[in-house]
């Protein structure tokens, strides 16, 4: 818990001073804006006050939503990471609900047909795809399935059509997932107090379900917090490949534009997003594992 | 006589025909014949015998070599460079662009029709009218050079680091350890992102020696690796430090008055070297992934130099006409991560079955 | 009251891994009768547990009874279907297992493996269970029982935990109790305590049980027969006491002269030299006569026949039968299956 908050006070902390540090601060870059527009922007950023204490106002001003406006297209940034969040925060939980019910599975079936065609299949799937990077992925799907096939129309803002991207999000979650799953199961049914349960009678089915995956899926559990951020580091380029308008591609376009108070803002959410999974992965971890307390 | 379900023969009903020479003494020779025990045989070499048993390892070795062996030569044979735009007797051919793999453009149809040789393009050529086969080779070569550097960088400071503070123990480890925890935390690719935009800024402006070749954002990625990715590795030794030291022939080493700095290199160290193998050999394929993925987010290598992940990218500009532009360099990827990944898999089966988490 | 209960038949367990067929149990027989306790003793690695789990038919995935039979009330159990199986553990034969530590699900508490114990094989709701599960942990002596019941096995020691897996075992009443080496990961304190509280359970129900062990102290003090396993067969069987006084395979005397004699503190303790046999390759001969002292040649071809000594007892070695040949006696022609 502490740990978080130091873990976002830090990102924090980085992102504002390696900002700042961009030769010529990060306002007057090439574009030569006029002295009022400067002066606005010192005013707004307190340039003209020391880095520290401009530091502090600017964690004051996150802390209450206020992240600033957009050099690009000078709107509210807060408001736009709130709409665009929207899109990817749907296109993200689709693909990370995709990618653990379709791992878990995979990866249960793989255990109990060991060596058995199944398991091999699923194996060497799930092999295969921890090995393409998301953009390829996008990229293939998008020119396999949308361009040459024509199944799946193209993204467009009246038409959201979700499959490809989740796809292209969510497969190397999933196949990383059936792997653990796979592993995990495999330690958990060779436990003695599988043996136990046998031995007490207890139907093959119900082993498998109510003493063995609870077990097995506790280093899964512990796979959630790092998930979420690939998902959410995915959604920057898989986002940009199907023209998403999304945070993710938001932040692809402000790196490119060098829109500095964009970036910092959604590294700064994106971070806080991140820890913030963590965190929740070890909420669950300690509920679901008796054997841990909260200290 | 009968036969049981083990197709062993049942022993005859006993009689007074046995002969009594069988019952001398059986010497130790012939008691040592009967102890058939599997053969004991060096922890490397017994690791070996099972790496090459692995198909899965077999094969990605062959494909790794393979790869290497095209990198390595490829520049020698083919006669286009990388920035090179083709050009025929002396002249700049402005139509070989986008040639399909293994076509001619126009001035290099004539030119062989006059009975010239020409190298062909095996994977066609860019929208710039350069090799795009010489150009996936040193992708290639940049994108595994990225992995094997950013590795060792990482593989150092997590072996130092690790290793001290598994070793000195006590404050010093609890103190190293929460520095871990805290960096552990961070999310590593938006640190490369804000690290590659800011250098790109400060470093752009110097632009001499090594940053010029390398490119600002490369030097970024190793900057990254050496700040946040070694923390696995240190944990991984540290863990591996702490079992190690409970053993006895520590405790021996340390009577007889063995240093510290000796103790970990002599003792500690050629303990724990298998892991510390494995996990460099997976630590290669994530660095060129997040390499990949920069450059794609066209934060990656300076240009002209290509790198797969900046290859991929450019390639989507063309994708309905050209999609065997973006197919190459995302074959390379897959391959090189795949054959990676197998070898890592199958080291640690081979050497580590403890580690297989 | 000479009934019966299980009879096994020339058993044969293996496991078929990737480096080869691991023999485990290579013919066994012995039969059980009610009431009484029959101890299997052995080396790790002699197929003791292996003959345990068969029963159970509970063999991790890659073992097989490949031959034999197990008649529980002459009923051939290797026939029964899964389902049937699932009706026989824990109702007519319960096992209690070597480590408690490990034993035990970490994940549910105690009542709830002890209630789905007691729910699998009786009509007894939630409630009645757990009074039953109460009862169950009160004779066994866990003090505080209902508190227990809402307790995670890592909350308790290790002796608790032994007494719990005895009253899992126990909660239905079975008929044979097979106890796997059921003191060996306790404390020394604790095991006595856990072989008395077996014991006085055994009479109480009435049971039947095959205690598994290496410890020959504790096959002395609960069990009526004895089989001395190496190489999964069987070396010698027979009473405690014709044992104990009187062994003659050569294995069952190593293994007496390797652990301490109260009475006779000065003598010294030999241990069996060698180590155990490789069961992916087992001899043609008898299975221990490469650390046999005595081997002969015969040893190394062919193996023994299992000769009475007395009614009481019968051993498998050669030596015996030397003596026998010696001594001019007609050797009696083993009775084939």
């Amino acid at each position: 818990m502490l740990l978080a908050l130091a873990t976002v006070f830090i990102i924090c902390a980085i992102t504002f001073f390696a900002m700042h540090a961009i030769p010529g601060g990060p306002f007057n870059k090439e574009k030569a804006l006029d002295p009022a527009t400067i002066a606005a922007l010192n005013e707004r950023f307190h340039l003209d006050k020391p880095l520290l204490t401009q530091f502090f106002l600017y964690l004051k001003n996150i802390a209450a939503g206020d992240f600033g406006v957009s050099l690009k297209t000078g709107r509210d940034i807060g408001a736009i990471i709130k709409e665009s969040f929207a899109i990817s925060a749907k296109l993200g939980g689709i693909a990370a609900a995709a990618a653990i019910v379709a791992g878990i599975i995979l990866g249960c079936i793989a255990a109990l047909t060991r060596n058995r065609l199944p398991d091999r299949l699923i194996v060497f799937i799930s092999t295969l795809f921890t090995a393409v990077p998301s953009f390829v992925l996008a990229t293939l799907l998008l020119l396999v399935f949308s361009i040459t096939l024509a199944w799946v129309p193209v993204w467009s803002a009246a038409e959201r059509h979700y499959l490809l991207p989740v796809i292209a999000l969510a497969m190397y979650p999933m196949a990383y997932i059936t792997r653990l799953t796979k592993t995990s199961m495999l330690d958990a049914l060779g436990q003695d107090y599988v043996r136990t349960a046998r031995a007490k009678g207890v139907r093959r089915l119900l082993v498998i379900f109510k003493h063995t995956l609870r077990n097995a899926l506790i280093p899964v559990i512990t796979y959630v917090g790092p998930m979420v951020a690939y998902i959410l580091t995915g959604s920057l380029v898989v986002e940009n490949v199907f023209t998403i308008g999304g945070l993710g591609s938001k932040f692809i376009t402000s790196i490119s534009n060098r829109d500095y108070p964009m970036i910092m803002a959604t590294t700064i959410f994106l971070a806080v997003l991140m820890v913030l999974a963590n965190l929740i992965s070890d909420l669950i971890y300690k509920a679901v594992d008796p054997r841990i307390t909260f200290d | 006589m009968k036969n049981n379900e083990n197709g062993m023969p049942m022993k005859n009903p006993l009689s007074l025909q046995i002969d009594l020479a069988k019952f001398a003494p059986a010497t130790e020779e012939e008691k040592r014949q009967q102890d058939v025990m599997s053969e004991s045989s060096s922890f490397f070499r017994d690791g070996m015998k099972k790496l090459v048993k692995n198909p899965l390892a077999v094969a990605s070795m062959i494909m790794l070599a393979i790869v290497l062996l095209v990198i390595i030569f490829a520049p020698m044979i083919v006669p286009y460079g990388y920035d090179q735009i083709i050009s025929v007797e002396g002249k700049r051919d402005k139509g070989a662009k986008n040639l399909e793999p293994f076509a001619w453009s126009e001035m290099e149809q004539a030119y062989i029709d006059k009975g010239g040789k020409l190298f062909p393009h095996i994977f066609g050529t860019d929208a710039m009218s350069r090799d795009y086969f010489i150009r996936c080779v040193y992708g290639a070569r940049v994108s595994l050079f990225i992995g094997l550097f950013a590795s060792l960088i990482v593989l150092v400071i997590g072996v130092i680091w690790g290793s001290i503070s598994g070793y000195v123990g006590g404050k010093t480890d609890l103190i190293m350890m929460r520095i871990v925890d805290i960096i552990y935390a961070l999310p590593d690719m938006l640190i490369i992102i804000l690290l590659s935009v800011v250098l790109d800024s400060i470093l752009s402006s110097n632009n001499t020696g090594i940053v010029a070749r390398l490119g600002s954002n490369m030097i970024s990625i190793f900057i990254v690796f050496g700040l946040l990715y070694w923390v696995g590795m240190a944990r991984l030794i540290r863990g591996q430090i702490l079992a190690i030291k409970s053993n006895d022939y520590i405790l021996a080493a340390r009577s007889i008055g063995a240093r510290p700095g000796r103790i970990i290199r002599k003792h500690i160290l050629p303990n724990c070297i298998s892991v510390i193998i494995i996990a460099t050999a997976l630590q290669v394929p994530s660095a060129i992934f997040t390499e990949s993925f920069l450059s794609f987010v066209g934060l990656g290598v300076q240009a002209p130099m290509p790198s797969l992940g900046s290859l991929a990218n450019a390639a989507r500009e063309g994708l309905q006409s050209y999609p065997y532009k973006l197919v190459f360099p995302a074959v390379i990827i897959c391959l090189i991560v795949l054959s990676l990944n197998l070898l890592g898999d199958g080291l640690r089966d081979a050497f580590d079955p403890k580690l297989r988490k | 009251m000479n009934e019966t209960i299980l009879q096994v038949k020339n058993l044969h367990t293996s496991f078929f891994t990737d480096s080869g067929q691991v023999m485990a149990v290579n013919g066994i027989s012995f039969n059980l009768e009610k009431g009484k306790t029959l101890g299997i003793v052995g080396e790790s690695g002699s197929g003791k547990s292996v003959t345990a789990y068969s029963i159970m038919r509970i063999l991790a995935d890659t073992g097989r009874i490949t031959g034999g039979e197990i008649l529980f009330r002459g009923e051939d159990i290797t026939k029964y279907t899964e389902r049937q199986m699932q009706k026989f553990r824990g109702k007519r034969c319960s096992i209690v297992f070597q480590d408690p530590m490990t034993s035990l699900n970490p994940v549910f508490t105690v009542g709830n493996q002890l209630m789905e114990a007691i729910m699998l094989h009786t009509d007894k709701r939630r409630g009645e269970a757990r009074e039953r599960a109460v009862e169950m942990l009160e004779l066994v002596g866990v003090n505080e029982p209902r508190k227990r019941l809402k307790q995670y096995p890592h909350e308790l020691s290790g002796g608790m935990r032994q007494r719990v897996m005895i009253a899992m075992a126990l909660a239905c009443e079975p008929d044979i109790l097979i106890a796997d080496e059921p003191t060996t990961a306790l404390d020394v304190t604790i095991q006595a305590q856990i072989l008395e509280l077996i014991q006085s359970l055994q009479k109480k129900l009435g049971m039947a049980m095959i205690l598994v062990t290496h410890d020959m102290g504790v096959i002395a003090e609960l069990c009526d027969e004895l089989i001395v396993m190496y190489g999964g067969r069987v070396c010698e069987r027979g009473t405690v006491d014709e044992i104990f006084y009187n062994p003659r395979h050569e294995y069952t005397k190593g293994l007496l002269r390797s652990i301490p004699n109260i009475n006779n503190m000065k003598e010294r303790l030999v241990p069996i030299s060698g180590t155990p046999i490789n069961l992916l390759n087992l001899p043609k001969g008898c299975a221990f006569c490469a650390r046999c002292d005595n081997a002969m040649k015969i040893c190394l071809e062919r193996l023994p026949d299992e000769i009475s000594i007395n009614e009481n007892h019968k051993a498998s070695c050669w030596l015996n039968i030397k003596d026998m040949l010696a001594a001019g006696k007609e050797v009696e022609e083993r009775a084939e299956r």
